[in-house]
């Protein structure tokens, strides 16, 4: 089917700035706006990281010297937050899920464009408000960890916790708009002619994602209300010293704070999908069943929280259903870790820097993955519930994982994003260092936590004082890795070789026009692709029926 | 073409089978065991540990080896071949994790059914400890018990209880930053745990402020103790021996020094330890209380 | 957040009705771009649609705290003598008034796109009244309860749970009357742009489906 278009006139006058201004302004344009994501989230990497990295320092000795012992919890709390609500989410919904999806729907903007613009323009003064709270003289920030317990989190100083209360409302709410809007999008705004398993995999992925952001993150703002009612107006829905049940808000914290996982991966999932076939020159293998993984690890994730309280007091039924419905996850999962290694095979792999971080990640996911089963085992979680196992198995997942593709995913987009490619001996330096730091960073700690090492701490052992020093010198090759990540990204952007429209011959809309692409995203009628992923195909077989952007294709490099 | 020669693969697969329990038996991660459901724990280990091990050196090898094999070498242009999909395939790699995460979960609930997770934890579950301890020859578990801190009636929350008879009975207190222990069938009041060897012990957890988190590594056992629900923790010492006791939960600022230890000691140390430190000895008539007390530690003398 | 010329509140070029870029406008508040007037154009209005899936997500806030209420109902009894009775009698009159007041509104709609905009609007100020006679009951029942805020864990919920309910029937109250009044002759709203009607109406169906779940669970059980 194609579209009868009335005779075009030139794009009208705009109040909205043109230029880099428009970066800084309220954009209503969907590149604009994952463009904004991506950058204001990776500034906020850095602070994570610098948080993360005061967290190392105060860990190179067992006593508590480097920062007070109040300190260390502000700066654990922060480091958690920023990283989740602050980087990851954002980032990896955010910033490539408005980037891509118009695209691969076939269409010019999101559902509900200024309703998106408002979504981007709540994460910076959320995030300035979660990190001023640690200026605040005499209260300070949050010290009572990402999660919040109570009534730990009604005792610390008041002011930080509301603080923080108040800046996850605001970025839970501008998740819940962009969740509405990918499901609007995904689901409404597609080209005529594109059919849902026609999509790329990404859609898939994000629309998983936006179910679990709409399903649960009301449910945490809603928590978090309670929560604050808890502290200012001194009710007790979860103060036992009035009559409340501090368990009732694990549950409805845990109700979102699970799904936040796979809200934090099932968009790495997707990205993944689309960078391997591209580099490896194959067709995504099994795409059917990559779609019905990521519903059923969509209908799960919504069913396991409470494996986060096996030692909360729980009943034993409850333990014995969450176990089994926890383990479960590991089936859909496989499915998606063993048809990426299949469209591997056979394929002709360029071990370009996209392609390394995209493996990385999956030897990386599947270390945390199969440390996460075994968390999933009531017995063995008794063991190693709030130790450095926990944090080693979530940091294997979100770090080896969603940042690592994240990274994967900057190498394979940044042609598209500027018209010029990243360097690719920096590339190379940045992957080797990220990847041995990384492993040298955590894998440590899966040993720390089954020795005897709790989270959370500030003092420790003497005995484990070699192995976290251990640790903390694979932070700061982490640290480091972040330079020529940093200088690539910079430089490049001026003096980078220029890329061509479509520099790796990938058949995903995206590419299916010029980089960076015009504000209408296609100069003409947006392409009909329904094989995003003909790769390996005799080039006449491939379905590219209807593909008018393809005159704007440059056949580029291999 | 997708699978390479059956055979090879087959012997690929064995090496790698064998490597993997190999590496489950022989690596030893884990801090000595010090009592009765340690080494129960440290079974599912060492197998979730082959498993683990199986399936990351198997996938981490597939990829490096495509990696290798499949990578473009210079002047190569070509695409790899058009391979969309095989059904018999992704229902073998649906079909083997379905079977391992399925086993992996009967046989944890095995190995938690045996170290008494599954006791249904309500007031039933103590009365019926009290009636066993009323038959049997428990009396001091049964003193210990009417003696107790939580009252009979009063909820248990959660905890692990493997219903035990001559369990010793403590009353665990935790607070911002200390853990007490009061032993009720002697009145000693303690900031450091003392337990005989072998014989069950039963703590009963209450926290006064926050939540903590009771944690002795060498028992593989951790709970939290919860302000507003008492939770039970039971568990047989075995070793004697000094172990940490380390709070898990976040509690404050000084939580990374709330930590106490826990003595494992030869029960007739342990009678010594509780004759020293009682404040009130035992009245001379035989009570039940001393009369158990003398049953259980023959050896005294 | 209208003051913009045609064409330019999206970044999508003026393609008239190919432009895909649907408008956004969730709080209801109509669009005054006439290029996305919903009928002139063949592609489907997305507004509704992200409204239902904001109620989707608003509706599992109130699920989250029904739960929770649900749970303490169960495991935290209250310090004996401090049970409260609710009374009835005011509840059920308000749980009539807002099934009759969903019934109005749904007249005002079907008026609206049979043309009669007098008898729409006469419709809606009937469904805005019923909405305000439901909060001030609601708030005549909490100065005659027994209990305030903190008295204990069944008093905050019953509080918190009606107070967020309360805070919806306001909003949906203002709406209406917003609608009321953009509906006037020579309004914007109009049968031919019937959507703040619409989305007012899909939102007040839904408070009113969340109070009967209210009742139930907070007054019956
Ligand atoms: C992106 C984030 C992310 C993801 C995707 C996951 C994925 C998983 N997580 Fe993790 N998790 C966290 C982030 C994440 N987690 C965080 C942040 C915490 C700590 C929170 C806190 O307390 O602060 C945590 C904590 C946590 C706990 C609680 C530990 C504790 O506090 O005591 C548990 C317990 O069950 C768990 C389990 C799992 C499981 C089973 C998966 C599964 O989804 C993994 C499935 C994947 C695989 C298994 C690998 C691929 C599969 C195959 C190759 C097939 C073959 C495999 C088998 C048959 C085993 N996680
Ligand atoms: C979601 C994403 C995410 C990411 C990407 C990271 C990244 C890192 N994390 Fe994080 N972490 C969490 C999420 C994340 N973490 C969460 C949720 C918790 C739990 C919090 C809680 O308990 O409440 C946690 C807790 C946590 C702990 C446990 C604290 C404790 O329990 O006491 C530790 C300890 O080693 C740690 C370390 C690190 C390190 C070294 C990195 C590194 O990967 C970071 C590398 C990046 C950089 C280093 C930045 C770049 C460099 C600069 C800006 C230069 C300046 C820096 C230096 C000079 C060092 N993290
Ligand atoms: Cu008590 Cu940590
Ligand atoms: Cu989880």
């Amino acid at each position: 089917m194609t579209l009868t278009l009335p005779p075009q006139a030139g794009p009208a006058p705009t109040l909205q700035p043109t230029g880099w201004l428009r970066y800084f302004s309220f954009s209503v344009d969907h590149k604009v706006i994952g463009l904004q994501y991506l950058v204001c989230g990776f500034l906020f990497y850095l602070v994570g990281g610098a948080l993360a990295g005061a967290i190392r320092t105060e860990l190179l000795t067992p006593i508590s010297d480097f920062l007070p012992r109040e300190t260390y919890n502000e700066v654990l709390t922060l480091h958690g937050t920023v990283m989740i609500f602050l980087w990851i989410v954002p980032v990896v919904n955010g910033a490539f899920g408005n980037y891509l999806i118009p695209f691969y729907v076939g269409a010019r903007d999101m559902a509900f464009p200024r309703l998106n613009a408002v979504a981007f323009w709540l994460i910076p003064p959320a995030g300035l408000l979660l990190i001023g709270s640690y200026f605040i003289a005499g209260a300070g920030a949050s010290q009572s960890g990402w999660t919040a317990y109570p009534p730990l989190s009604l005792t610390t100083p008041a002011t930080g916790q509301v603080i923080w209360i108040l800046s996850v409302l605001l970025l839970g709410g501008s998740s819940i708009f962009g969740g509405i809007n990918f499901i609007a999008t995904v689901l409404k705004m597609r080209r005529p002619g594109l059919g849902l398993m026609q999509l790329p995999m990404y859609c898939w992925a994000m629309l998983g994602t936006s179910i679990l952001v709409v399903l649960s993150t009301p449910v945490l703002a809603g928590t978090l209300v309670l929560l604050s009612f808890d502290i200012i107006a001194h009710t007790g829905f979860f103060n036992p010293a009035l009559g409340g049940n501090a368990v009732v808000y694990q549950h409805l914290f845990w109700f979102y704070s699970h799904p936040a996982v796979y809200i934090m991966v099932l968009p790495a999932f997707g990205l993944v999908s689309e960078i391997l076939p591209v580099h490896a020159r194959k067709p995504l293998f099994g795409y059917t069943t990559m779609v019905y993984s990521i519903l059923a690890i969509v209908f799960l994730g919504l069913i396991v929280w409470a494996h986060h309280m096996f030692t909360s007091g729980t009943p034993p039924w409850m333990r014995l259903f969450f176990t089994i419905a926890t383990s479960f996850i590991a089936v859909p999962t496989g499915i998606k870790f063993f048809n990426w290694l299949a469209t591997l095979w056979g394929g002709k792999l360029s071990l370009n820097s996209a392609m390394l971080f995209a493996c990385a990640f999956i030897v990386n996911f599947v270390f945390g993955g199969i440390t996460g089963v075994a968390l999933a085992q009531v017995p063995f979680d008794i063991h190693v519930h709030d130790t450095y196992f926990v944090v080693g198995h979530f940091h294997y997942i979100v770090y080896g994982g969603t940042v690592f593709v994240i990274f994967s995913a900057v190498y394979h987009w940044y042609p598209k994003f500027t018209g010029r490619l990243l360097n690719e001996p920096l590339g190379q330096a940045h992957f080797w260092l990220t990847f041995v730091g990384f492993n040298l960073c955590f894998a440590p700690q899966h040993w720390l936590g089954l020795n005897g090492m709790p989270r959370r701490v500030a003092e420790y052992d003497p005995q484990f004082t070699w192995m976290n020093q251990l640790s903390s010198a694979g932070a700061l090759l982490m640290a480091i890795s972040t330079l020529p990540f940093l200088v690539n990204v910079l430089v490049s952007a001026f003096r980078g070789e220029v890329a061509g429209d479509n520099p790796w011959n990938a058949l995903t809309p995206e590419w299916l026009t010029s980089s960076p692409p015009p504000v209408e995203n296609w100069k003409g009628e947006a392409p009909l692709v329904t094989h995003p992923y003909g790769y390996g195909s005799a080039p006449d077989a491939i379905d590219l029926k209807a593909t008018s952007g393809r005159d704007l294709w440059s056949s580029g490099r291999s | 073409m997708l699978i390479p020669a059956p055979v090879l693969s087959l012997i690929i697969g064995m090496v790698l089978v064998l490597s993997g329990l190999w590496i489950g038996q022989n690596v030893n991660l884990l801090p000595v065991d010090a009592s009765s459901n340690a080494p129960v724990y440290d079974e599912l280990f060492k197998v979730l540990f082959s498993i683990g091990a199986i399936l990351f050196l198997g996938i981490v090898g597939l990829l490096v080896f495509s990696l290798v094999r499949f990578r473009r070498r210079p002047g190569e242009l070509g695409d790899g071949i058009a391979l969309e999909g095989n059904l018999p395939l992704e229902i073998v790699w649906t079909a083997i994790p379905a079977i391992v995460v399925l086993f992996v979960g009967i046989y944890s609930y095995d190995i938690y059914e045996r170290m008494g997770g599954m006791v249904p934890l309500n007031d039933h579950a103590v009365h019926a400890m009290q009636h066993e301890a009323h038959g049997g020859e428990g009396g001091a578990a049964m003193a210990a018990m009417a003696g107790g801190g939580i009252e009979s009636d009063e909820r248990i929350w959660g905890g692990i209880t493997p219903a035990s008879a001559d369990a010793l009975t403590v009353d665990v207190t935790a607070m911002q930053f200390a853990f007490i222990f009061r032993y009720p069938d002697s009145e000693i009041i303690s900031g450091e745990l003392h337990v005989p060897a072998g014989r069950p012990v039963a703590l009963r957890m209450k926290a006064n402020d926050v939540i903590h988190a009771f944690w002795v590594p060498q028992f593989r056992l951790k709970q939290d103790v919860i302000p507003g629900q008492p939770t039970l923790l039971s568990f047989t010492p075995t070793r004697p021996g000094s172990y940490p006791i380390i709070c898990a939960e976040l509690c404050g600022p000084y939580h990374g020094g709330m930590r106490t230890t826990v003595v494992v000691e030869e029960p007739e140390n342990f009678q010594a330890w509780v004759s020293k430190n009682s404040p009130n000895p035992p009245p001379a008539p035989v009570t039940p209380v001393v009369a158990a007390a003398a049953a259980i530690s023959p050896l005294q003398s | 957040m209208t003051s913009l010329s045609p064409g330019s509140a999206t970044s999508s070029p003026p393609l008239g009705h190919g432009d895909p870029a649907g408008p956004d406008s969730l709080a209801g508040v109509h669009d005054h771009d006439g290029a996305h007037g919903g009928h002139t154009s063949g592609h489907p209005d997305h507004r509704l649609f992200g409204l239902g899936m904001f109620l989707v997500a608003d509706g599992m806030t109130f699920a989250g705290f029904f739960a929770a209420y649900l749970t303490f109902r169960a495991v935290n009894p209250l310090p004996s003598g401090s049970s409260y009775e609710l009374e009835l009698l005011l509840p059920s009159i308000n749980t009539v008034l807002l099934l009759v007041s969903s019934v109005t509104f749904h007249r005002a709609g079907s008026a609206l796109k049979a043309g009669d905009g007098a008898r729409s609007r006469r419709w809606l100020l009937i469904s805005a009244a019923l909405g305000l006679t439901f909060l001030a009951a609601q708030l005549k029942e909490y100065f005659s309860l027994p209990f305030g805020l903190t008295d204990n864990l069944f008093a905050s919920t019953f509080y918190a749970i009606t107070g967020f309910h309360g805070l919806h029937v306001s909003l949906g109250a203002l709406m209406i009357l917003i609608v009321w009044w953009q509906s006037r002759p020579g309004g914007s709203v109009n049968r031919d742009n019937p959507f703040p009607l619409e989305a007012t109406e899909l939102y007040w169906h839904f408070v009113d489906g969340i109070w009967v779940v209210l009742y139930g669970l907070l007054y019956l059980l």
